[in-house]
């Protein structure tokens, strides 16, 4: 049902710090360059512009252990350390949204049990 | 694995402390256990210091405990120092042979040719200095020239105001922002420190983005338009080390215009017609010039932070880096006092020890009470650098580092032999670091105590002793209020914790030594709490009442700050010293003033020729913490490499692009580092901090110490005439070029 649920996260507020990706490959455990969110640099050199984005990749599920059976919040936004990270039904998500327009709010959807993984591996005999 | 078919989890509880992220710690922590091996790491979601949040360092922490790397059992060398050679000793030999090598030390030269030397502020500190007194030597130090890590900026506040004082965050009430005391500072002033890729004494560096999120307005002083910047009101991108010329323009305009706190100036200080004479020297055209600001950007930040009801200040190491950095502190000190900002809810508030349990000895006083009267006048005499630095001899209790570095070369007044190092890495994180390096080689004796390999370990080791993560550990500590616990999860090998190791050895140096268990010394510590050592594990923290000396606010009108019970401040006026006189005495000016770096367009305009830039060298990064934690993948995949940030009209300049090898170069010599475009101020470079690769440990003949390390580029000798302050790490000459294939 993950696709009915959501994150919310402020933008304004997120400083780049990690702590989410760090929460969420302890979480799922990933190994140390693997990722269910990872953190994106925007600096422009407007003299305006210069913001984090993280964004929930492919494995993001969610939580849907934690949530579900340990009743917990996702382990991304417990541990954010700006605290600006919101989980929930996709409508109440809005509602933040509406509060503080400069955020945004991802609808991951983990493809894991969907979609088969690619052999990258294939590419080593480029080496020979 | 499914859960339910697993061994179940037990759940500990604790707060960190030093090795895990490193940091000078206080977040609340579930640390969970299966099969004796730590699996998670997790926030405590009420703890009132993190409220559930960590930082990636914290959340790595597996990864640290569980690391293949890890120093596991002691060693004792078998080869020459700088090889990679040892065998594996059991705990008792390696302590007998320390026992005795340390024994003989004293017999033929005395205790005080022994050193005990730490690094930052970690848990072993406090007991480096219990096995330092117990052996009987006074050679407790820093590894760090002018001592420029916070003491400058503590020395300068226990001066002029007897107490310390931080950004108010209300971090010493349970209820935190929900207190309804506290109130959000209408001005924050950011001084040189990249808050959100660290944490500090006192502060969490993301409290600052809490206010920020609650409206406070934002003064960033930093050359580096960094993320905090890119939110502030004002941005000031100073000239690395101008810092005290900016605090005396900014004093100068609030003076000037009369927007200081007349009331609580007539109160509460002394020395303000001094003052206000001293800021005449510093009109802003003159101070823009320095620093390398607009006049209307200092005086609209002067009045923002002063009209600010309240304002707070959180300043970072470049000030205690300036040339004479307990100074600048004085002058950034005279700022929240002239504008009354001490003791303000949302201002600057006094840390004391929850419950006056002082389980991090800063001073002589703390040290005798704890471990007895263990070290006769004329051994307390000879702590080296006494006799060239009064501040040290008053007001601090350990050995001066550039002193010790010089009677190591010297042999005067007497000869230093050995040295028990503990919990850092000055190898790599001295600056001048090759003199640091070769006077600790010249010592007949060494131990080195590390959770892993390093470069000091390599270089100067002939005993290694394994340590152990905050999570392989007990403890108490009031550093400063709540009072915390910190408990066992694990155990990892044979490792022990520092509290452990120095407390062994301080029972075998000692005959006379008083306790029986390391949990005897924690319930000693506890005594002024009446809180049992059980309680406190329980709990985990636990705030002192209100009416206590470590709760806020005005505490010096409640007559709570001082010994005599009397309303003050602790000093011997009992006001706060804008004209220091405790300065005169010593024989140094009582009033802030501004020195120029050793090494700038300005002081040496003709090396300024040769090497155009100004190199900025310690940026952080969240990823580590000072030279640690390169090893540890998930954290090295944040950061891989060691990254130059440098204006991108700089670097064409210079025939750089973004993500080329560049070398760094100057009069000390070269290092290697990539490109990354910022929006710093383009006649500066910034440089990360303390780099090495512990992948080379092994097969470079400098265990990849210097290579990417921006000490190799600062000269020794830099630090304050005080002996507080200095090293100039902010404030150097450089030019780059892109590193040519092959090259
Ligand atoms: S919700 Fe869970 S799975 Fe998704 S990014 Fe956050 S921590 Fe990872
Ligand atoms: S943990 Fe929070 S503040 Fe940090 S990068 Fe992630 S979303 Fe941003
Ligand atoms: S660095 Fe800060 S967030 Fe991380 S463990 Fe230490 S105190 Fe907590």
């Amino acid at each position: 049902m993950t696709g009915k649920n959501g994150l919310w996260i402020d933008i304004e507020f997120c400083t780049g710090c990690m702590a989410c990706e760090a929460a969420c490959r302890q979480e799922l455990d990933l190994g140390p360059t693997e990722y269910g969110i990872k953190v994106f640099e925007q600096l422009l050199n407007d003299g305006q512009t210069f913001n984090y984005v993280p964004i929930p990749t492919d494995r993001c599920n969610l939580c849907a252990t934690r949530v579900h059976e340990e009743g917990k919040r996702p382990a991304c936004v417990h541990h954010c350390m700006a605290q600006v990270m919101e989980y929930g039904p996709l409508e109440s998500l809005i509602e933040h949204m509406k509060r503080r327009p400069r955020s945004v709010i991802w609808s991951p959807v983990s493809r894991s049990s969907q979609r088969p993984y690619h052999d990258l591996e294939q590419f080593e005999f480029l080496e020979e | 694995m499914n859960a339910r078919d697993a061994s179940p989890v037990k759940i500990v509880r604790s707060t960190t402390w030093s090795a895990g992220p490193g940091c000078h710690g206080g977040c609340g922590v579930e640390l969970h256990v299966r099969d004796g091996k730590l699996v998670k790491i997790e926030g405590i979601a009420d703890h009132p210091y993190n409220r559930g949040t960590l930082c990636p360092r914290a959340l790595a922490l597996r990864e640290y405990v569980n690391a293949p790397d890890r120093l596991q059992h002691p060693m004792i060398r078998t080869g020459a120092r700088g090889t990679d050679t040892w065998r594996k000793a059991s705990w008792d030999e390696a302590l007998d042979l320390i026992e005795h090598r340390l024994k003989a030390v004293k017999d033929q030269h005395g205790a005080e040719s022994t050193l005990f030397v730490q690094g930052t502020g970690r848990d072993v500190g406090g007991w480096l200095v219990m096995l330092a007194y117990n052996y009987g030597s006074p050679n407790w130090m820093q590894s760090l020239p002018g001592n420029s890590c916070y003491h400058p900026r503590l020395l300068a506040m226990k001066i002029a105001m007897g107490d310390y004082v931080v950004p108010d965050s209300s971090q010493f009430t349970n209820q935190r922002y929900d207190d309804p005391e506290w109130r959000v500072p209408e001005c924050y002033v950011v001084w040189g420190q990249n808050s959100v890729a660290t944490c500090n004494d006192g502060l969490h560096g993301h409290w600052i983005v809490h206010a920020l999120k609650r409206g406070s307005k934002l003064v960033v002083i930093d050359p580096n338009y960094n993320w905090l910047a890119s939110r502030a009101t004002i941005w000031l991108p100073i000239r690395p080390g101008t810092d005290g010329a900016l605090a005396l323009g900014m004093l100068n305009v609030i003076i000037n215009e009369g927007l200081y706190d007349k009331a609580f100036v007539d109160k509460w200080t002394v020395g303000f017609d001094e003052l206000r004479e001293r800021v005449q020297q510093y009109p802003l055209d003159k101070v823009a010039k320095i620093t390398w600001l607009p006049a209307e950007k200092i005086a609209a930040a002067a009045r923002l932070y002063a009209k600010g009801q309240p304002s707070a200040l959180q300043w970072g190491v470049p000030v205690d880096f300036a040339p004479e950095g307990l100074t600048v502190a004085l002058a950034i000190n005279a700022l929240w006092s002239i504008t009354g900002n001490v003791e303000k809810p949302g201002g600057m508030v006094v840390a004391r020890p929850a419950f006056g349990v002082t389980s991090y000895p800063m001073s002589q006083g703390a040290i005798s009470k704890m471990y007895g009267e263990v070290m006769p006048k004329e051994q307390l005499a000879k702590r080296i650098g006494i006799d060239i630095y009064p501040i040290a001899r008053d007001l601090h209790w350990r050995a001066q580092p550039d002193a010790v570095i010089d009677q190591i070369f010297s042999g005067t007044p007497y000869p230093v032999k050995a040295a028990f190092i503990a919990g850092t890495n000055f190898v790599v994180g001295a600056q001048d670091p090759r003199r640091w390096r070769k006077a600790f080689e010249s010592l007949e004796f060494n131990v080195v105590v590390d959770l892993f390999m390093t470069p000091t370990v390599m270089a100067l080791a002939d005993v290694v002793l394994p340590s152990s993560s905050f999570a392989e550990r007990d403890g108490v500590r009031a550093w400063w209020s709540p009072l915390t616990a910190q408990n066992t999860a694990v155990r990892v090998g044979e490792c022990r914790s520092d509290a452990e190791i120095c407390f062994e050895l301080a029972r075998r140096l000692n005959p006379g030594f008083r306790y029986r268990t390391l949990d005897d010394m924690y319930r000693f510590f506890l005594e002024p709490s009446g809180i049992s050592l059980e309680e406190i594990r329980e709990k985990g923290w636990i705030f002192p009442p209100k009416d206590s000396a470590a709760t806020p606010y005005a505490r010096h009108e409640r007559g709570l700050l001082r010994a005599d019970g009397k309303p003050g401040f602790d000093t011997a006026s009992g006001k706060i010293e804008l004209d220091a006189t405790r300065m005169k005495d010593w024989g140094y000016d009582s009033l802030p003033a501004y020195t120029e770096p050793s090494f700038s367009p300005v002081s040496t305009p003709e090396l300024a020729r040769e090497y155009p830039l100004i190199l900025n060298t310690g940026s952080r990064s969240i990823a580590f913490f000072h030279s640690e934690m390169r090893n540890i993948p998930s954290l090295r995949a944040m950061n891989p490499e060691p990254l130059v940030q440098i204006h991108p009209e700089t670097a064409r300049r210079f025939g750089i692009e973004n993500n080329d090898w560049v070398w760094i170069e100057n009069q000390q010599g070269r290092i290697k580092m990539r490109a990354r475009y910022a929006l710093v101020h383009p006649r500066i470079v910034l440089t990360q901090h303390s780099w090495f690769y512990p992948e080379r440990i092994r097969e470079d003949k400098d265990f990849g110490a210097y290579e990417a390390n921006g000490n190799e580029l600062i000269p020794g000798g830099l630090h304050s005439k005080t002996g507080f302050g200095g090293a100039q790490v902010k404030s150097l000459l450089c030019r780059i070029r892109k590193v040519e294939e092959n090259a």
